[in-house]
């Protein structure tokens, strides 16, 4: 932890010098600056260089893509087993890939999912572009969640009915997380309002109260109550889907989150702005509408991004109640005898399908961070 | 008259009178008061018919409510128990207390391994050196991108994965690294140790009244005299002499391999290994963030004023950025604490009995649904309460005086 090692936020003058000093005083200044950041160069340059190209022969050079199958069509993986802990099977993943992305949705009807997953990514994108940031996309919000029931379940337009048990995948995992943040968001913001208002001492106890126990216990508590508590809570008769009681489980669960978040922008605002309003002769209701939330809400919509990021992962956790989001399907697959083994490769590719999606999330949460601050800064 | 046109303000202050409550919607107090009966009697209703219904439930299930099921015969068995615990003859309230122990454990553990690899990553980012900053870069970005369980079960495969303990990895005849788990040497624990850590402990007393003595003379005298003599006397030298007095014993228990496993030494089953990794890793990925913005909080000015000022680099870190960073650090470092512990529960996935697995198992075989889960929401709430305080006491400790 000496001075050496520490690299204080750099001025820009440094950045612009080294630049103009060609690779070489670049490598001299960053990579050989000292004997201590030499030796940690060539140190992790062999470790990386080793790991580099023990991933590549692996992955790429000895892996197996393809596998033959025998008459009655089950996968012959003989040369996977014989190419285990030298190279990669990714044959498994070619194998299963549908099973995986869409579960047990029937197979001539896969397009379904495919397009589902499309129009939330779409949907992801349409709100994350600020020329977008009006009142219409809440309509958009609403036909988009409402064609994704449509495509799902089916049952209208010509399209067969698939019941939720039959549904999988990428789109469980989506619609988790879509869903659970859209109903969840004006749920967090009666919470929040709630919280804070002052003259409603009791009002202000249930919030308080609401919001800590559930941030105070492991999701899986919450999602446990939905799966075995939540039937004993129905009148006899009523039964309620899994996939709905744990939709409503990450709701709840999502509600207390997100209300924080959103509180935390309403402390963020300057109370003349709500005093303004009263002296306006506003209404609670006109007051909050129109002056406080719309400029809360911008306040945290960086924050809100990262909370939703959380959930995206979190959605992973409903494996433990037996619904067959993306990771359930994936141990689904490796379940099927030829294929079991060849956890490493499944989980692999699993992963690289929750960073796509993280990934390029964290990165627009950041570079709107980084403008919302820009136009604050003077 | 006079009254009247006198200086309101030369008037001694009133308290503003008491408006008595009318029952008009345009009385702001009387709506706060019907929005709150109207709010409270809904919750209180659906509470109530939720509560009948389960009444209703249990009954036709015959299902008996009530913590009595504590007192019987568990039959669970507990690979990994810090108490003694035998399946056939001890309670659920034993196997459930070992879920609280186990939870403990992990978490207690789990979070001072995080934050050390936690703090050394952050400072990794930091580094002027490209390449470790880049590499440290790359681990936060990809850790924090997996979801906790698929991390959590890729470590255990892995660890499952391992060769058998005659293939084991090993590092000397110290540690081995099977599919049995982590095998450590363990210090064979003799009344000599007891004494050194009693020494021990006294003497962090000892150096704990030094350091306000020294405190309160540098307050009153401006010069602070010397501790560390004495701290390293006392907690050093002194169980040492302690230690050297009852015979100096020191006996590593090695582990060994006879016939298909190792017996000896200190175990890490794969599953309180799996888990105890997983955690770790993913929860240093976003200490890491913490750590590197706490530290580039504090403003370049503290830095260029301290070496102006002739300070060692050592005691510029220590005593002019740390403090200021740590202002900064603490309360997210809390929930990451808290995110931890709760993350901790994922352990049912992998199979390490911690409170959630256990009492999971509990409920299944009792039919004791809500007071399985009634179980897991105290207990976290329990912990989480605990953490929070403690860390706002630090919090408020290291906090900034303001006069």
């Amino acid at each position: 932890m000496s001075e050496a090692t520490l690299h204080i936020p750099t001025a820009v003058r440094t950045q612009t010098a080294i630049a103009s000093l060609g690779p070489v005083a670049w490598a001299r200044a960053n990579l050989l600056g000292s004997w201590w950041s030499t030796a940690v160069t060539l140190l992790l340059g062999y470790i990386i260089l080793r790991v580099i190209v023990g991933v590549v022969e692996w992955g790429l050079i000895h892996a197996i893509w393809t596998v033959p199958y025998s008459a009655n069509g089950i996968a012959d993986t003989l040369v996977c087993q014989a190419a285990k802990g030298t190279g990669a099977c990714w044959a498994v993943l070619v194998d299963k890939y549908r099973l995986i992305l869409f579960g047990r949705y029937p197979y001539a009807e896969q397009w379904r999912p495919a397009i589902v997953v499309l129009l939330f990514v779409g949907l992801y994108i349409v709100s994350g572009l600020r020329r977008f940031w009006r009142k219409e996309l809440l309509l958009v919000w609403i036909v988009v969640l409402a064609a994704i029931g449509v495509l799902m379940w089916g049952g209208v337009f010509g399209l067969s009915e698939v019941t939720e048990d039959n549904w999988g995948g990428l789109p469980i995992t989506l619609i988790l997380a879509t869903f659970g943040a859209a109903f969840s968001f004006p749920l967090a913001v009666l919470v929040a309002l709630g919280r804070r208002a002052t003259k409603l001492p009791a009002v202000k106890i249930l919030c308080v109260l609401y919001v800590e126990i559930i941030r105070g216990v492991p999701l899986i508590a919450v999602l446990f109550m939905a799966s075995v508590m939540f039937p004993l809570f129905m009148p006899a008769g009523v039964n309620v889907d899994k996939l709905l009681r744990a939709q409503i489980a990450f709701i709840l669960f999502a509600g207390a989150y997100l209300a924080e978040v959103v509180r935390g922008g309403l402390q963020a605002l300057p109370p003349g702005q709500a005093e303004a309003a009263d002296a306006l002769g506003l209404s609670y209701w006109q007051k909050t509408g129109f002056i406080i939330l719309p400029q809360a809400l911008r306040l945290v919509i960086p924050p809100l991004v990262n909370t939703f990021i959380g959930f995206f992962k979190d959605t992973s956790l409903v494996l433990i109640i037996g619904i067959f989001d993306l990771l359930t399907m994936g141990k689904v697959a490796l379940s099927d005898p030829p294929w079991q083994g060849f956890s490493t490769e499944v989980y692999l590719g699993l992963a690289s399908v929750y960073i796509a999606f993280c990934f390029a999330m964290s990165k627009y949460s950041r570079g709107l961070e980084r403008d919302l601050n820009r136009s604050r800064a003077r | 008259m006079a009254d009247t046109t006198a200086d309101p303000r030369l008037a001694a202050p009133r308290a503003a009178p008491r408006r008595r409550m009318r029952l008009s919607w345009a009385d702001p107090v009387f709506r706060a008061v019907v929005w709150q009966v109207l709010i409270v009697g809904v919750v209180v209703a659906i509470a109530w018919y939720l509560i009948r219904n389960t009444n209703e439930n249990l009954a036709a299930r015959h299902i008996a409510t009530g913590f009595g099921f504590l007192g019987r015969v568990a039959g669970i068995p507990i690979g990994e128990s810090l108490i003694p615990y035998n399946p056939a003859s001890d309670t659920y309230g034993t196997a459930l207390l070992i879920g609280v122990l186990n939870t403990l454990d992990i978490a207690i553990i789990g979070i001072i391994l995080a934050t050390i690899l936690g703090t050394l990553i952050g400072i990794g980012r930091l580094s002027k050196n490209w390449l470790l900053a880049k590499l440290t870069g790359f681990y936060v970005e990809t850790l924090r991108d997996i979801p906790l369980l698929l991390q959590l079960l890729f470590w255990y495969t892995v660890l499952q994965g391992m060769p058998g303990p005659k293939q084991a990895w090993h590092l000397g005849d110290a540690a081995f690294l099977s599919n049995r788990g982590l095998k450590l040497p363990r210090l064979e624990w003799q009344t000599a140790h007891t004494w050194a850590l009693v020494a021990f402990v006294a003497g962090l007393i000892v150096t704990w009244f030094c350091t306000r003595r020294a405190h309160e003379r540098q307050d009153a005298t401006g010069v602070r005299p010397a501790v560390w003599p004495v701290a390293v006397g006392v907690l050093v030298v002194l169980p040492l002499i302690v230690w050297a007095a009852l015979g100096a014993p020191f006996t590593l228990e090695l582990p060994a391999l006879r016939g298909f496993n190792f017996q000896g030494g200190l175990t890490l089953a794969p599953e309180y290994f799996a888990l105890l990794l997983g955690l770790v890793t993913y929860t240093a990925s976003y200490i890491a963030e913490i750590v590197r913005s706490g530290i580039q909080a504090v403003p370049l000015g503290q830095w260029e004023a301290s070496r102006a000022l002739g300070l060692s680099s050592g005691a510029i870190l220590r005593r002019i950025v740390l403090p200021q960073a740590l202002r900064v650090i603490v309360p997210p470092m809390t929930s990451q604490y808290l995110n931890l512990t709760k993350n901790s529960s994922l352990a049912v996935a992998i199979g390490y009995q911690d409170v959630v697995s256990i009492a999971n198992t509990t409920l299944n075989q009792t039919g004791q649904a809500i007071e399985g889960i009634a179980y897991i929401m105290a207990v976290f709430l329990l912990i989480s309460l605990s953490i929070s305080l403690f860390m706002n006491w630090y919090n408020a400790r290291i906090a900034l005086v303001e006069r």
